[in-house]
């Protein structure tokens, strides 16, 4: 078993949303242009990661996974609802970053001014969805579980972003050819930040071993294409 | 009469008029989704371990793109502007899931590969970004051949990236082994074809950092050959 701490840090370091699975990608390299803005972006996702994977969590256990209609009716236990659950998931990112938006427009305008552009291009960010995703693909036994896979998770998504745009302040400095400016060498530098991340892999987690039961990821394809 | 030519022209517009057939080859090399629009890198590259990993995930994304591209413009003069990303973000879900069942139904060793990423396909911002930039304002045909050329485009990158990975990382293309086989046998100690001379897979290949550098240097060749596309940082 893993414990809820083990899964905070692999989400921030070894399981890493840009590193290992190149999720918000598209708002990664179009934001990363100053520390400021990947400032603010970054913490908008942590925030709206935080919120919207618990309440995916809870629709997930109660309303959509075979069997999670029990509670309601002992009739309903063999229904499988797993199908919706993609417009589900984005139903629920889509309108919870409007609720948040119009929140955090009227109760803290100093927040909104920092935040306010990056909040609605956050519905379309990869790693949101991803979050919710993945929290369905692994079944957190809790929603505390739950919780802190998506706090880890946008923790590590903001130290990415942050990283990657310090590097980008200093590069405009550098004689890069001039067929890779901007766009290529940003590539190559998160695939290189990319590789050092690796080696957070070698963290022992808890007293788990491998888990014979847990459904294939990609991490666990790459292995097995390695054998 | 200016008028009446207008008249008679306007609908008999062949279906693949230069400018419709520039729809779909543009977005292949000079405004490739992904590599000039910097569009749909998200879901991409994770999948490109392996070429049929590559296609499926590229013929699911031309589809989503076509048939969303399609209906969002046929019903655009009905959204209103200010839920339009919902509603967007729903008919694209609907899409998606209808892909994610058709995969799980007929292949679905690919579709517990794929993992999550057949969902992402939502989120993709190649979709989104061809729903707002072209769909919301243009007809349903040119929508459909926008979506197209932008699908293949993301497709063809995909292969390319999934080619190399699988080819330097596996030594084989769709599974199958070109260089021989690393496996020892009897007779061959350090397998056959290539291997037997010293040649090993380059495990790199196969991790995910690899797949942005391949992109990065498809973009720098790309940016080499044609000048009009470089930044200025």
């Amino acid at each position: 078993m893993e414990s809820t701490l083990d899964i905070f840090v692999k989400a921030i370091f070894s399981e890493n949303m840009i590193f290992a699975y190149f999720l918000g990608m598209c708002s990664y390299l179009a934001v990363s242009k100053t520390v400021k803005t990947a400032v603010g972006l970054g913490a908008a996702v942590i925030f709206v990661l935080v919120v919207t994977v618990p309440v995916n969590y809870l629709l997930e256990n109660y309303l959509l996974k075979a069997g999670a209609l029990e509670w309601l009716n002992p009739a309903w236990a063999d229904i499988d609802l797993s199908f919706l659950s993609f417009i589900m998931f984005i139903a629920v990112v889509a309108s919870i970053v409007q609720l948040v938006e119009m929140l955090v427009e009227k109760f803290a305008p100093a927040l909104y001014g920092a935040l306010g552009i990056f909040l609605p291009l956050i519905a379309v960010n990869c790693s949101i969805l991803g979050g919710a995703l993945f929290m369905q693909e692994r079944q957190y036994s809790t929603i505390l579980d739950a919780t802190a896979f998506s706090l880890g998770s946008g923790i590590g998504w903001f130290i990415a972003i942050v990283a990657i745009a310090a590097i980008r302040e200093k590069i405009r400095y550098s004689h890069v050819p001039p067929a890779l400016r901007g766009l290529g060498i940003t590539f190559i530098i998160t695939g290189l930040m990319g590789m050092a991340f690796m080696s957070f892999m070698g963290i022992k987690y808890g007293k788990d071993e491998v888990k014979k039961d847990a459904p294939v990821t990609t991490s666990q394809v790459i292995q097995s294409n390695n054998d | 009469m200016s008028a009446e030519v207008q008249k008679t022209k306007a609908p008999s517009e062949p279906l693949f008029s230069k400018k419709n057939k520039k729809l779909i080859t543009d977005p292949l090399t000079d405004n490739n989704p992904v590599t000039v629009q910097v569009l749909g890198i998200c879901s991409a590259l994770a999948i490109t371990v392996q070429v049929k990993q590559g296609l499926v995930m590229g013929l699911s994304v031309i589809f989503v793109t076509m048939m969303g591209n399609f209906v969002i413009s046929a019903i655009r003069n009905m959204i209103p502007s200010r839920i339009r990303i919902i509603v967007q973000l729903v008919i694209v879900a609907a899409l998606v899931i209808i892909v994610d069942q058709v995969l799980a139904a007929f292949m679905p060793d690919l579709s517990a590969q794929l993992s999550v990423f057949v969902g992402l396909i939502i989120t993709n911002c190649i979709i989104m970004g061809r729903l707002e930039a072209f769909a919301m304002a243009n007809k349903p045909w040119p929508s459909l051949l926008d979506g197209l050329g932008n699908g293949m485009g993301y497709a063809g990158l995909l292969i390319i990236v999934a080619v190399f990975r699988e080819l330097l990382g596996s030594g084989s293309i769709f599974g199958y082994a070109l260089l021989g086989s690393p496996i020892p046998s009897d007779g061959h100690p350090l397998g056959t074809g290539l291997y037997a001379m010293g040649y090993m897979n380059n495990n790199m290949m196969i991790l995910p950092p690899m797949a942005l550098i391949i992109v990065g240097i498809i973009i720098w060749v790309q940016r080499s050959r044609n000048k009009a596309l470089i930044e200025e940082h």
